[in-house]
């Protein structure tokens, strides 16, 4: 297969772009493409400040060598889950991420989950009836609270996510399943700065998983390539698979699902939730946006693990 | 042969097919590896020759 731009041999072809390119125009093309959705989704400007969050994975640490390539104000943040797994997973992804720093002169942000709040996320996974059924559940609630309290505390205008295509579909599928008409109103490339909460931003939302996997290949970007212990069985990676299978029987199907479903919010699907959206109101506990009145949904979880006296 | 290595899993298919065919041999979806030859990427219509290694790259992660 022939590179489309030089005819040189190509390392990767895209069926849903009917694209095949090779190292040199695949590793100029990708950027590109984020420079353009960056533009076409108003996610941010060269004067504003981001925070990547990076977690030593392909994605992640691919949009913030992308980032800092196109010449944006891009710092890191690493939130060390303190997951061992045998495999010493968050350690080792600790390193990597720290690597990939040294290597580029940039600066990353640590947070220690232990010291922040008491627990690691795999004492967290035992302390709470949340965790021992979806562990992943319990760490992006973590994640997100800490990631904002960051962005936050430190004056950061954006929140950059790695989150490509496939993440994105498969979210968007198990939404779709269950018709959550609250979390499809929020799913996007862009969710809008309101009432303490940072704005959060996508810029891979349209790469396929692969594309990203063979950018840090291509790029020689180490990144942790175990993965997560905990994520062994977790429906985000069935939804993927099965949205897998409906790709290689039609080429584009993922694409289409998610841009379909962006265009069909636009074009008024969910227009009657959306204006009675729910007002936010500042939780009592942290301070963070929450959108019941009370403790936000990680306060709760911290009381209810000091009630019940576990861990 | 050619030999089919992803992760700790190894397949052994017949040499002349393309990749896209090894991969469908061996259960594999194309969306789902990346694969490499002597550490270089290729693309599905590769022809696969007698002896080579073809070391698969996971690309789905998540929780």
């Amino acid at each position: 297969m022939k590179c489309r731009k030089c005819g040189g041999k190509a390392v990767i072809h895209m069926p849903q772009h009917r694209l095949a390119l090779c190292k040199e125009h695949y590793l100029a093309w990708l950027p590109e493409q984020t420079e353009r959705f960056i533009k076409k989704y108003r996610m941010f400007t060269r004067a504003e400040r981001l925070l990547v969050a990076v977690s030593g994975g392909k994605d992640s640490l691919s949009l913030w060598d992308i980032l800092h390539r196109l010449g944006y104000q891009a710092d890191g943040l690493y939130i060390a889950l303190g997951i061992d797994g045998g495999i010493r997973y968050s350690a080792e992804s600790q390193r990597l991420a720290e690597k990939f720093v040294a290597e580029r002169g940039l600066t990353l942000h640590i947070v220690d989950v232990r010291r922040e709040t008491g627990k690691t996320i795999p004492e967290w996974t035992q302390a709470t009836w949340r965790g021992q059924q979806k562990p992943c559940s319990v760490c992006g609630l973590v994640k997100r609270h800490e990631m904002n309290r960051i962005a936050r505390d430190l004056g950061y205008d954006v929140l950059a996510t790695g989150h490509n295509l496939d993440d994105e579909a498969a979210v968007l599928f198990g939404n779709a399943l269950n018709w959550s008409v609250e979390y499809l109103l929020r799913q996007g490339p862009v969710l809008e700065e309101r009432n303490g909460l940072a704005r959060k931003v996508k810029p891979l939302c349209r790469f396929y998983e692969r594309e990203m996997a063979a950018y840090a290949l291509l790029r020689g970007i180490e990144y942790i390539y175990e993965e997560c212990p905990y994520a062994v069985g977790a429906t985000s990676i069935y939804y993927k698979e099965l949205l897998n299978r409906l790709e290689n029987d039609r080429p584009g199907t993922k694409l289409a699902f998610y841009l379909n479903f962006l265009e069909a919010r636009r074009a008024g699907l969910f227009a009657e939730q959306r204006e009675v959206q729910q007002a936010l109101h500042p939780c009592p506990g942290c301070g963070q946006p929450t959108s019941a009145p009370g403790l936000c949904s990680y306060c709760r979880m911290v009381a209810k693990s000091q009630e019940s006296g576990v861990g | 042969m050619v030999k089919i290595i992803l992760r700790n899993q190894e397949f052994e298919v017949r040499p002349g097919m393309t990749l896209r065919d090894a991969l469908r041999k061996c259960g594999l979806l194309p969306e789902t590896v990346l694969a490499t030859r002597g550490g270089e990427m290729i693309t599905e219509d590769e022809i696969l020759a007698d002896g080579e290694v073809i070391k698969l790259v996971a690309v789905i992660s998540g929780g």
